[in-house]
Formats: structure tokens, C-alpha cells, sequence
């Protein structure tokens, strides 16, 4: 059987799973009555409508929608490229610093273009980082880790 | 006269040379940031909240003030320049900005659409100062049960003025009240959907949330794109409107800015429905409607005007009820917060001279982008031919750089990493994210609201169905449900949203 509309029936499993979830960790705190609410009843209720809402979609998803529909299109390489860069910002701001962590943050996430070229990107990166130091640390004076760890310890 | 005297508070309070520095401050960089193709103000703003978080509460919000005009009028610039909307509410000035700009009129169509929006700003300005002081009165009579109703009010509208599948616009709001339960519980001080994670104890932080569903995920989907610009080569030249292009635009700016201020006010108005809308009634009713999208000058003066008048008076129910109407206010509404002032009807009489200096300095924001920006719309034009490929790295750096800044602490970052991952799930299933916005900000009042409603009412619901005001809302809500799902208003909604 072919889903009529692959896109409206993500979206329900999306919203069943989210509730769901809601619901079951709901119930690990306190319900409480409708006159004294514990910290479980409004998300509990929420999670079931969310449950109930996503079903719908679901439903019209796979036999209610009109017409038949696409499945969304990926593309992984940018997504991909963008977070892991960000989370590998994230990992190594304190260990390397901000001027290392900045080149290699600009560097790899310009792989996600498809223009993508090693001295557009390395240069793009050395002017960044002169103005993240210009500007963040020396101008805004925001509490960042400039240098690594074991350089900085050192000083 | 109490307003004057309001006024006059709000100007000692905008006029301090800080405030008029970060005010301008605000609309150079949000012009900055706006004129960007795609990067509306709502973006803008997630990816230069960080960047208020050390000023005092009153300087950072005439900033986010600043901000947001300034984006929303970089928005403008690149429609016109490019047929690149920088954001949704600029969509309609594309159709005859555009061609004014081929027709080599684009300093004109400049011209007007920032007096337009100056004139439409004051106006509004005046507006809000007018209606704040009744209707924030009128909110201390609210109780719990009333709270709450209005907030569902709010949600729905939100919702049925916006694009796309109600039911999914629906499910993204709850999902977004879920999002602002995670965290402290406040009043029992359990910890929920914390996942043992001491970092969330505080919650979803805000800038990550949307920086990461609005900014992280902007750069996600421009990046699948693989389009070319066509950049205006030709020289910007003639500023100045001639005596017919006076005529034509003065009665528009002021259709433009009394549909906008009226549209502003209303839950899920805001500034896309106010010039769509504003376009329209030109449309419909000139003389000679087949000039329209060849370049007319009343469809670049309408919707601008429109769409700043609505900017300005959709803090109305923000600043009055704490109700924001539309996800730019929800993102002026977590930024307050973050400063720890709660919006609602409280701000006026607790904190007048905040609320009144960030009214004045809405029209300070104004003036500075008609005395900046025309001179500067050369140096915004050569942004705009650095490409895309330089440009992202260092939108993406900003914003790490930010969040790492907001608490010193990289878990910000890798949150907003997922939230970027999410925004872009709900990009590729076409969920808007911006109903999730408004139910994160909203969820903690409205439990904290039911929770006293019921309380108060001894677990009896019917407290919501017999307090008159609780009851006109919680109709009207209903009403508007209803009315969408109704075969003609439906197919008139499709439609509208077909021609942006």
C-alpha cells in the first residue's frame, strides 16, 4: 500500500512519539486532582492531546489525503557538516581555545557548500578569526577561553 | 493630560545618550544582519539576542526595538533591490518594489517605503501609547480563569491567520507548551523531562531554542538550495519623489497604517497579514488596479507602512497582557524575560519608565532608519554581493560564539545543535516552527493559570464557561476554529497564501 501523503503521516508519528513520551514521563511525577494539580497533570494532558492530534494526521496521512504526495527530499552533506560542526565547537572551545576552535568551525562547515574551495575557506577563517579576537575578546570583553588549555596554563 | 506626561517620561529615558546609542546600534546591525537574503527579523533577532544580555533591561530592549525595525527594513531594501524578501512581511513589496527598481526608480521606491514606514511608525507609536494605559487596566480585572482563556485565544489565532495545516500548527504549539514544561517545576519544584541533566533544570534556554529552529536551521536549508542572486548592478540614483509620486503615495501610507495598526493588535496579526492585507485594499480599490505589479508606487507604499504599523502595535497585547501576538513579540517576550521582567499588564505601573522609554524610542528607531539608512543603502547594496559561501561560516560563528556567552557554558551549544536538527525535521515535514515559539513562551503562564483557575474553582472546570469575559474568549477561539474549517473562508485562505 502506498502512503497518500508521506509528509503528514511523519508528522503524526512525530507528534504520537513526542506525546507518548510526554505522557509516560508524566506519570513518573506527581498527578495530583484536578482541584490540587501536581507537576504531571498539564503535561500528561497535553501528551494525550498531542497523541490524539497526531493520529488524525497520522490517519489522514496514509488513506485521507487527497491526491498523492512526495516523500520530503534529503539532503544529508549540509545538514550533516552544519551540526557536527557545531557540536565539535562545542567540544573543543574549552580544551583549544577560541582562535583554533573558530579556524576549524569555519573551515569545516564551509565543506557544506557546494562551492566549496581549501584558500577561499582558509582565508575566510584567518579573517574571522582576527575579528572574533577584535571584537568579541578585546572590544565586547565576552569571557571566552582565547588560547588552549595547556598553552594557557602555562603563561 | 497623563499621556503627555507619559510621553515626556518615556523621552528623558530614550533621549540618554546610551539609550539613542544603543538604539541606533540596534537598527544598524539588524539592518545589517536583516538585509541578508532570507533572514528575516525573527531570525535576526535569535541570532543577536546574546548581544543585549549585558545591557541593562530598559537599554537591551530599545536595542531588540532597534533590532527588529532595522531588520524588517533591511527586509524591505532587499525586495526591492533583489526580489529577495528578506523575511514574509516584505513579500508583497517585491511585486511592485521590484519593478520600480527595473524601471530604475529603486531610490524612489527607497525613498517611500522608509517615509511610509516613519510615518506609519509614529502613527502606530502614538496608537500603542493610547490604548496601553486603558487596556493593561483592564487586564488587572483578569483573573486566572480569564488569563488562561485569553491565552488560548491567542494560540488559536496565532494559528488560524498563519499558512499551512491547521492540525500541524496546532500539534506545534502543544509540542511547544510541552517544550516550556521541561525544567523546574514551579510550584512543587519537581524537576520534569530534565533527564537527570543539570543544565536543563532552568529549562529549554530561549536563545537556543530559537536560535537553533530559526537561525541554525535557515543556514541547514539555504545551504540545499543551490540558487544564484542576480545582484542590481545599475547606480541607485534619484531619492527624491516627484509631486506625483507625493500624490499617489501619501493617501496609501495612511490606508497602509491604519489597516496595519488595527491588524497589529490582533493575536496572530503582525506585520505579513497587515501588508498583504494592506496591499489589497489598494489593490481593490484604485482606479486603475492593472498598474499594480508594474511598478505602481502605492504597492510599495502601502504594505510598508502596513507592515511597520503593525511591527509597532503588536507590543500592545504583549506589553499590556503579556499575551504576544505573533513569534517576533514571542521572541521580544523571551527576551524580556531573560532580563527578568515578566510582560504583562505590571510592566506600566512597576517599571514606567522602561515601558514608556521603549515606546518613545520606537519612534527614535524609526527616525534613525530614515536619516541612516537612505544614505547607507549603498553600503547594504556591496553586502549583499559577498557570497553566500563567506557569508554562513560567520553567521553560524556568531551565533556559537553567543550562546557559549549567554550562561559560559558549551551545553547551550550543543542544544541549540539539536534544535537545529529538529527545525529542520519540521522544515522537511513543512511544520512551521514559529507556533512552537509562542506555545514555549506561553506554557509556563497558562499551566501556572489552569493550576489556579482550578484551585480557585475547587476542580470544578465549568469556572472557564460562566465568567462572562473567560467565556467570550474561549467562543471567539471556537469561532475562529470553525470559521477556518468553513469550505468558502478555506479555499479564500488557500488562495491568499498561494500568491506569496
Amino acid at each position: 500500500m502506498r502512503i497518500r501523503h508521506p509528509k503528514d503521516f511523519l508528522t503524526g508519528v512525530m507528534f504520537v512519539s513526542f506525546g507518548s513520551a510526554a505522557m509516560v514521563l508524566s506519570l513518573g511525577l506527581t498527578i495530583g486532582t484536578a482541584a490540587k494539580m501536581g507537576p504531571g497533570y498539564f503535561p500528561f494532558a497535553l501528551g494525550a492531546f498531542l497523541v490524539m492530534l497526531g493520529s488524525v494526521i497520522l490517519l489522514r496521512g496514509l488513506f485521507w489525503a487527497k491526491g498523492l504526495h512526495g516523500w520530503p527530499v534529503l539532503q544529508l552533506k549540509p545538514v550533516a557538516i552544519v551540526l557536527v560542526s557545531v557540536i565539535l565547537f562545542s567540544q573543543i572551545l574549552r580544551p583549544l581555545g577560541l582562535l583554533l576552535s573558530t579556524a576549524a568551525l569555519v573551515v569545516l562547515v564551509s565543506k557544506a557548500s557546494h562551492e566549496f574551495r581549501w584558500k577561499e575557506a582558509l582565508l575566510n577563517a584567518a579573517v574571522l578569526v582576527a575579528i572574533v579576537l577584535v571584537v568579541f575578546v578585546y572590544f565586547l570583553e565576552f569571557q571566552l577561553p582565547v588560547w588552549p588549555s595547556f598553552i594557557a596554563g602555562r603563561i | 493630560m497623563e499621556l503627555l506626561s507619559n510621553l515626556a517620561l518615556g523621552f528623558q529615558t530614550a533621549v540618554s545618550p546610551m539609550n539613542l546609542l544603543y538604539c541606533l546600534a540596534g537598527a544598524l546591525i539588524g539592518t545589517l544582519i536583516g538585509v541578508l537574503p532570507g533572514i528575516g527579523p525573527v531570525q535576526t533577532i535569535a541570532i543577536l539576542l546574546p548581544t543585549t544580555f549585558a545591557l541593562p533591561p530598559v537599554s537591551a530592549l530599545i536595542m531588540l526595538g532597534g533590532i527588529y525595525y532595522g531588520a524588517q527594513y533591511g527586509g524591505s531594501t532587499t525586495s526591492i533591490l533583489l526580489n529577495v524578501p528578506g523575511e514574509a512581511s516584505s513579500v508583497v513589496t517585491c511585486l511592485d518594489g521590484h519593478q520600480m527598481a527595473r524601471q530604475g526608480r529603486a531610490g524612489a521606491a527607497l525613498t517611500v517605503s522608509a517615509l511610509g514606514s516613519f510615518v506609519a511608525g509614529t502613527f502606530a507609536t502614538l496608537v500603542l501609547a493610547v490604548l496601553a494605559v486603558p487596556l493593561s487596566e483592564l487586564a488587572f480585572k483578569f483573573g486566572p480563569a480569564e488569563y488562561f482563556s485569553l491565552m488560548v485565544f491567542g494560540l488559536i489565532g496565532s494559528v488560524v491567520l498563519a499558512s499551512g495545516s491547521m492540525l500541524k500548527a496546532v500539534g506545534m504549539i502543544v509540542l511547544g507548551l510541552l517544550t516550556g514544561m521541561i525544567g523546574t517545576d514551579v510550584t512543587s519544584g519537581a524537576h520534569r523531562f530534565t533527564f537527570g541533566i543539570p543544565e536543563l533544570a532552568d529549562g529549554v534556554g530561549f536563545v537556543s531554542l530559537a536560535m537553533g529552529l530559526f537561525g541554525i536551521c535557515d543556514i541547514i536549508t539555504s545551504l540545499e538550495k543551490r540558487e544564484k542572486r542576480d545582484i542590481l548592478k545599475s547606480k541607485l540614483t534619484g531619492f527624491w519623489l516627484n509631486k506625483e509620486d507625493l500624490r499617489a503615495a501619501w493617501p496609501a501610507v495612511v490606508r497602509g497604517s491604519l489597516c496595519g495598526s488595527i491588524l497589529g493588535i490582533l493575536p496572530g496579526g503582525g506585520a505579513i497579514i497587515s501588508s498583504f492585507t494592506a496591499y489589497m485594499i489598494e489593490k481593490k480599490s484604485a482606479r486603475n488596479p492593472e498598474n499594480f505589479g508594474k511598478g505602481d508606487i502605492r504597492g510599495v507604499a502601502a504594505p510598508e507602512s502596513a507592515n511597520n504599523a503593525a511591527a509597532q502595535t503588536s507590543f500592545v497585547p504583549l506589553l499590556t497582557l503579556g499575551i504576544p501576538p505573533n513569534v517576533v513579540l514571542a521572541m521580544m517576550a523571551g527576551a524580556m524575560m531573560i532580563h527578568g521582567i515578566q510582560p504583562g499588564p505590571r510592566v506600566i505601573s512597576s517599571n514606567p519608565e522602561l515601558f514608556w522609554g521603549v515606546i518613545v524610542s520606537m519612534w527614535f528607531g524609526n527616525l534613525i532608519l530614515v536619516l541612516l539608512n537612505l544614505p547607507l543603502v549603498g553600503i547594504w547594496v556591496r553586502l549583499l554581493s559577498v557570497p553566500y559561501r563567506l557569508l554562513y561560516p560567520a553567521i553560524l560563528l556568531f551565533c556559537c560564539i553567543g550562546l557559549y556567552s549567554v550562561n559560559n557554558n558549551t551545553f547551550d551549544i550543543g542544544l541549540t545543535a539539536l534544535c537545529g536538527f529538529l527545525g529542520y525535521v519540521f522544515h522537511k515535514l513543512e511544520c512551521e516552527p514559529a507556533p512552537l515559539i509562542l506555545g514555549f513562551v506561553l506554557g509556563p503562564m497558562m499551566e501556572e493559570n489552569l493550576r489556579r483557575g482550578m484551585l480557585l474553582s475547587r476542580g470544578d472546570p465549568s469556572v472557564f464557561f460562566t465568567r462572562p469575559l473567560s467565556l467570550a474568549f474561549l467562543v471567539l477561539a471556537v469561532a475562529m476554529l470553525v470559521a477556518v474549517t468553513l469550505p468558502g473562508i478555506r479555499r479564500g485562505r488557500e488562495k491568499a497564501f498561494k500568491e506569496e
